[in-house]
C-alpha cells in the first residue's frame, strides 16, 4: 500500500493541525470554547452530570422508599408530597423515577462498554492482519446487521433466559457490528503509516504496535460513538423491559414504569407514564446532544 | 423515457441476488443458533412451560434434538424449505401460518408510517437544505434530534392520553377495526385496501382512524432519519458542479431544484429508507403493544411472555428475511433510478 495515501495524508494533516491548536490553547481552553460557541452542548453537559448525580445518590435523594406501597394513598395526583403522584399501589413516582436512573444507566454502560471491548479487539485483529479473518469477521457482521437490531435483542433475550445480564449482552451484540467497523476502518488505514513502521523498526512486537500505538487514534470517533450508542442502548433496554423481558415488576425501571402507567392512561392518570417516560426521553436526549457535540470538538468537518 | 436494459445492468441484477444468499443463509444459522446451541435443555424450551418429563422427551424426539448438531441443523433447512417453523403452543396453530395471517397488519401499520413520514421529512429536509442557517433549518435540526430521542411506547401512551382522553377524537387504542364494524373479506389482508374494494366506506373510515394513531407514532420515530438525510444530500447536491452550470443556463430555480437537485439527492436517500425499515421494524413491537395492535409484533410479545419459544424464533427469522429481501428491493430500485451503479464496484 501507498504511504502517502490522500485519505491518510489528509487526516494527519487535520489531527496535527487539531493537535497544535490544542497544544497552544491547552486542551481545557479548547473545551471551554468549543462550550461557549455551541450554548446546546453546554446544556447537555450540565444535563449529564445532573443525570450522573441522579444514579450517583438516587437512592439517598429519594424522599420515599420506591418499593413501599400504601393503599391509602394510591393514585394520587402530582402534589406537594408527591411530585409527580402515587401508583397503583400508592408508592411514590418520583422516588421511583430517581432511583430507576441507576439501574437504567447501569445497564446501558455494561452494555456499551462490552461491545466497545469486543468491538474494538474483532475489528483491530481484522483491521491489522486483513485477510481471511477480515472476511470471516466481515460476513458475521453482515449478518447481524441483516435483523432488525430490536427484534435480533429479543431473540437473544428470549433464547439465553429473562434476565438483566441477558438485557446487557443482547444489547452489546447488537451494538458490536458499529464499534467493530469503526475500528476496523481507523486501524486499517494507518497501518501502513510512517509511524507504525517506525515503531516495528525500532523492535515492537506487532501486538504492541497495534495496542500502543494504532489503536489510541482511533479512540476519539469511537467515544463519540460511545456517546450516540450510550442513548441508544438505553431507549433499547427500556423498550426491552416494557414488552417484559429483563427487569422483573416491582423493581424501578423507565420501561416498566411506563408500561404500568400505560394502563391507566385511558382512565386519565397520566402522571404513571408520563414522568418515568419523559425522564427517559430527557437521559437520551442528554446522550444525542454529547455525542453531536463531541463530534464538533473530534471532527470538525462533520458538523451538519 | 425509455431505457434500454443493458447486459451490465444484467449482470449487476444477479451479482446483487448472488450476494444475497450468503446473507440469507447467515439469518438462518444465527436463528438455528440461537434455538439449539444454548445453555438449557432446547427440548424443555419449546414443549413450553407446562411440559413433563414424559412430552419433553416426545419434543425432543419429534424434534430430532437427540441427534448430533450438523445433522440437525439439515432438518432444520428441510423444515424451512417446506415452510415448517414449528407449532406454536399458545396458538396450537403453525408458525408460518400464525405469522402469514398477521403480516398484513403489521405492513398495513409500517408502511402507512413510513408514507407519512416521507410525506413530513422530504419536504422539511429539502427545504432546510434550500436555506441553511434559516428557521426552518434550526426546526429541522430540533426535529431530528428530538425524533432520534423519542421512546416510541412513550409517544404512542402521549398520543393516546391527548387525542383518546382528552380531546375524544381518537377512537379507543384497541386494534385495527372498533367492533360496531364488521372486518372486510380479506382479499389482501389489508383492511384500507379490502374495504376500499367491497366499497364499503364505513368501514374504511373506520379503519383509517384506528390506524391513524399507531401510524404517527411510528412516523415521529422515523423522521429524524430521513429528514436528516435529505437535508445532507440536497446540500450536496445544490452544491455541486453541474447546479451551477444549470443555473448559468439560466434554468428557472423550479426546474434547477426539483429535475436536477431533488433527483440526484433521492439516491441517499431511498438508501436510508432501507436502514429506516429496519428500525421500524424493531420498533413496531413495541407501537403494536401499545395499540393492541394485532400484527407479528404483538403476537412475538404475547409468544414471549408465555415462552412460546417456537413463534419468537419464527418471528425473528421473519423479520431477518423480510428485512433482508427489502433491502434487496432497494438495491434493484437503485439500479433502476441510476444506471451507473454496479454492485461488483462497492
Amino acid at each position: 500500500m501507498n504511504q502517502s495515501t490522500p485519505p491518510t495524508a489528509l487526516d494527519e494533516s487535520v489531527l496535527s493541525e487539531a493537535q497544535s491548536a490544542s497544544n497552544d490553547t491547552g486542551f481545557g481552553a479548547h473545551l471551554l470554547y468549543v462550550l461557549r460557541a455551541n450554548p446546546v452542548t453546554l446544556l447537555a453537559f450540565v444535563l449529564f452530570l445532573l443525570i450522573v448525580a441522579c444514579a450517583l445518590f438516587g437512592h439517598a435523594l429519594a424522599p420515599y422508599d420506591p418499593l413501599a406501597t400504601s393503599a391509602g394513598d394510591a393514585l394520587q395526583p402530582p402534589s406537594a408530597q408527591h411530585w409527580f403522584g402515587t401508583d397503583s399501589v400508592g408508592r411514590d413516582v418520583f422516588s421511583r423515577v430517581l432511583v430507576a436512573t441507576r439501574l437504567d444507566l447501569s445497564i446501558s454502560i455494561a452494555a456499551v462498554a462490552l461491545s466497545f471491548v469486543i468491538g474494538s479487539i474483532l475489528g483491530g485483529i481484522a483491521g491489522f492482519w486483513g485477510g481471511w479473518l477480515d472476511s470471516v469477521l466481515n460476513r458475521i457482521l453482515d449478518t447481524i446487521m441483516a435483523f432488525p437490531l430490536f427484534v435480533l435483542a429479543m431473540g437473544i433475550v428470549a433464547a439465553l433466559g429473562n434476565t438483566i445480564e441477558n438485557i446487557i449482552y443482547a444489547t452489546a451484540i447488537i451494538n458490536i457490528p458499529f464499534y467493530a467497523r469503526l475500528v476496523r476502518a481507523e486501524v486499517n488505514i494507518r497501518r501502513d503509516a510512517g509511524f507504525v513502521r517506525a515503531a516495528r523498526l525500532a523492535g515492537n512486537s506487532k501486538l504492541r504496535v497495534l495496542v500502543i500505538h494504532i489503536f489510541p487514534n482511533a479512540l476519539p470517533p469511537m467515544m463519540v460513538q460511545v456517546s450516540l450508542n450510550m442513548g441508544w442502548a438505553i431507549l433499547n433496554a427500556a423498550g426491552l423491559s416494557f414488552i417484559g423481558l429483563g427487569v422483573r415488576p416491582p423493581t424501578p425501571e423507565w420501561g416498566i414504569m411506563v408500561a404500568e402507567g400505560a394502563n391507566f392512561i385511558v382512565s386519565g392518570e397520566w402522571w404513571l407514564a408520563v414522568f418515568p417516560g419523559l425522564w427517559l426521553m430527557i437521559a437520551v436526549f442528554t446522550f444525542n446532544l454529547l455525542g453531536d457535540g463531541l463530534r464538533d470538538m473530534v471532527d470538525p468537518r462533520k458538523r451538519t | 423515457m425509455v431505457t434500454a436494459i443493458t447486459s451490465r445492468q444484467c449482470r449487476a441484477v444477479l451479482g446483487r441476488l448472488a450476494q444475497t444468499v450468503p446473507v440469507l443463509f447467515g439469518v438462518v444459522v444465527i436463528s438455528f443458533l440461537l434455538t439449539r446451541a444454548l445453555p438449557g435443555d432446547p427440548a424443555a424450551y419449546f414443549a413450553g412451560a407446562a411440559a413433563d418429563a414424559d412430552s419433553i422427551e416426545q419434543v425432543r424426539e419429534s424434534l430430532g434434538l437427540d441427534k448430533p448438531l450438523p445433522q440437525q441443523f439439515l432438518i432444520y433447512l428441510g423444515d424451512l424449505a417446506r415452510g415448517d417453523l414449528g407449532q406454536s403452543i399458545s396458538t396450537g396453530q403453525p408458525v408460518a401460518s400464525d405469522l402469514a395471517s398477521r403480516l398484513p397488519a403489521s405492513l398495513e401499520l409500517t408502511l402507512m408510517a413510513l408514507l407519512l413520514s416521507c410525506c413530513l421529512s422530504i419536504p422539511l429536509g429539502v427545504m432546510a437544505a434550500m436555506r441553511p442557517g434559516s428557521a426552518i433549518d434550526h426546526l429541522c435540526r430540533v426535529v431530528v434530534t428530538a425524533g432520534v430521542s423519542l421512546p416510541t411506547f412513550f409517544t404512542g401512551i402521549l398520543l393516546i392520553y391527548i387525542f383518546y382522553y382528552l380531546l375524544g377524537i381518537a377512537p379507543s387504542p384497541l386494534g385495527r377495526l372498533d367492533f360496531i364494524y364488521l372486518e372486510p373479506d380479506r382479499i389482501t389482508g389489508f383492511y384500507l385496501i379490502d374495504a376500499a374494494i367491497a366499497r364499503d366506506w364505513e368501514t374504511w373510515t373506520g379503519a383509517l382512524k384506528q390506524l391513524i394513531l399507531p401510524a404517527i407514532t411510528l412516523a415521529l420515530f422515523t423522521l429524524a432519519p430521513i429528514a436528516r438525510m435529505t437535508r445532507a444530500a440536497m446540500l450536496t447536491a445544490l452544491s455541486s458542479d453541474f447546479i451551477r452550470t444549470a443555473r448559468a443556463a439560466g434554468l428557472t430555480e423550479r426546474k434547477v431544484l426539483f429535475v436536477y437537485a431533488f433527483r440526484n439527492a433521492l439516491l441517499p436517500v431511498v438508501t436510508t429508507l432501507g436502514m429506516v425499515f429496519s428500525f421500524t421494524l424493531g420498533a413496531n413491537v413495541l407501537v403494536e403493544k401499545v395499540f393492541a395492535w394485532p400484527g407479528i409484533g404483538s403476537y412475538a410479545v404475547e409468544a414471549l411472555v408465555v415462552s412460546d419459544y417456537a413463534a419468537v424464533q419464527g418471528f425473528v427469522l421473519a423479520m431477518a428475511v423480510l428485512f433482508v429481501l427489502l433491502n434487496l428491493c432497494i438495491d434493484l430500485l437503485y439500479t433502476a433510478i441510476d444506471p451507473r451503479i454496479g454492485f461488483d464496484a462497492q
